[in-house]
């Protein structure tokens, strides 16, 4: 049961942004600048970040529809098992393990990321917009993870449930959909 | 030479905390502003000076001290003559003269900036029987987490973080009139 009353139909975050529209908006529109708007980065790889951050935070629901967005983007579901098992071993670049790695420092805390993980980013090919993004987003689903868990909004179980969320994130991106959410009414 | 203090990234050197970061990257910068404008100024049962509260405290809470010194500034310029308030609760926010209803809208806001999951139901029971309505709980819970990103942004790239108290009072004037993204030149 949340805390505060939400639209049953819209388990997870979506029943808070509808609850709150207008703190939603700027929260939406970062999110698809970030996770889907123009970057070196391939939204894969954007939505492996959100995962991993939302896993390291303990958040079912966020851990669970950001991986099932990212194994659509990808094709594949070994990568994301294998990120949230060990960054190091897992089948990404190496670029790409140094980003995650100052990922799951900022989900520590700011004054976790090092100048030494910088520099092996850099070293790895990381371009400081890069950098900027890996480290905003880690931020940004540390905001979302509390959002979802701190008003303890409702976790659906049911696989399908992830796979259509997902095939809606990477259809529909982060913006509220035109017409809205009432056609998700059973 | 003034080189004790770099960024991870290049950004414009002097210029302190968050606004160096969306000086750098505008696009990303604009929602963030808009979010603590609406966030903090928007329409809301809590007040502005109660919410710059709340982002002070879990600023304190992360060690982050751009975002702490910065917004309990605000803070104290909303708070106008009580803002005595503002340093109470950054020493011991329990022994503060905030209400008792403001001490468990923070207590809750304390449990955020752990993790979402710390929020326990008796968290949530304690605030409403002290008078928190749906609105108040979901905005502090939002603020918190909020900071909880905000102050990661500044000190995860290790954004220019003044140490004069003036320039902190300063920003705190300008806060308290609201957020606008500064104009890049």
């Amino acid at each position: 049961m949340p805390y505060i009353p939400l639209e049953e139909h819209l388990p997870g975050i979506t029943g808070l942004l509808e609850y709150s529209k207008d703190t939603a908006a700027p929260i939406r529109e970062l999110t698809q600048l970030l996770l889907r708007g123009p970057s070196t980065l391939t939204e894969g790889e954007r939505e492996l970040i959100a995962t991993l951050v939302s896993h390291r935070n303990e958040c079912t629901f966020c851990t669970t529809a950001h991986t099932a967005a990212a194994d659509i983007l990808l094709g594949e579901e070994e990568t994301t098992a294998k990120v949230k098992q060990d960054i190091n071993t897992a089948p990404v670049s190496n670029k790409m393990k140094t980003l995650l790695t100052i990922a799951a420092q900022v989900q520590q805390g700011g004054k976790s990321v090092t100048g030494e993980s910088v520099k092996k980013a850099k070293e790895a090919g990381a371009t400081d917009i890069e950098i900027h993004d890996t480290v905003l987003i880690a931020a940004l689903f540390c905001l979302y993870n509390r959002y979802v868990d701190g008003l303890s909004t409702v976790t659906p179980t049911d696989p399908a449930f992830y796979k259509g969320l997902g095939e809606r994130l990477k259809t529909n991106g982060y913006n509220r959909l035109p017409q809205g959410y009432n056609h998700l009414k059973k | 030479m003034r080189r004790i203090n770099m960024a991870h990234i290049k950004v414009e050197e002097g210029i302190p905390g968050i606004r160096s970061l969306v000086l750098f990257r505008p696009e990303t910068g604009k929602p963030l502003y808009d979010l603590a404008q609406v966030l903090l100024r928007g329409p809301s049962a809590l007040s502005e000076a109660e919410r710059e509260l709340i982002a002070a405290y879990v600023s304190y809470r992360n060690e982050c001290m751009f975002c702490m010194s910065s917004h309990a500034a605000a803070a104290r310029c909303l708070y106008g003559t009580e803002k005595k308030l503002v340093d109470e609760v950054l020493n011991d926010m329990q022994q503060s003269n905030v209400s008792d209803k403001m001490k468990a809208l923070l207590h809750i806001a304390g449990k955020v900036q752990v993790l979402g999951k710390e929020v326990k139901p008796e968290d949530i029971a304690a605030a409403r029987k002290l008078g928190a309505t749906d609105k108040e709980i979901h905005d502090t819970v939002l603020i918190a987490a909020s900071f909880s990103m905000f102050n990661r942004y500044v000190d995860g790239l290790a954004s220019f973080t003044p140490s004069d108290p003036a320039v902190y009072e300063a920003m705190g004037e300008r806060m308290a009139k609201g957020y606008v993204l500064p104009p890049t030149s």
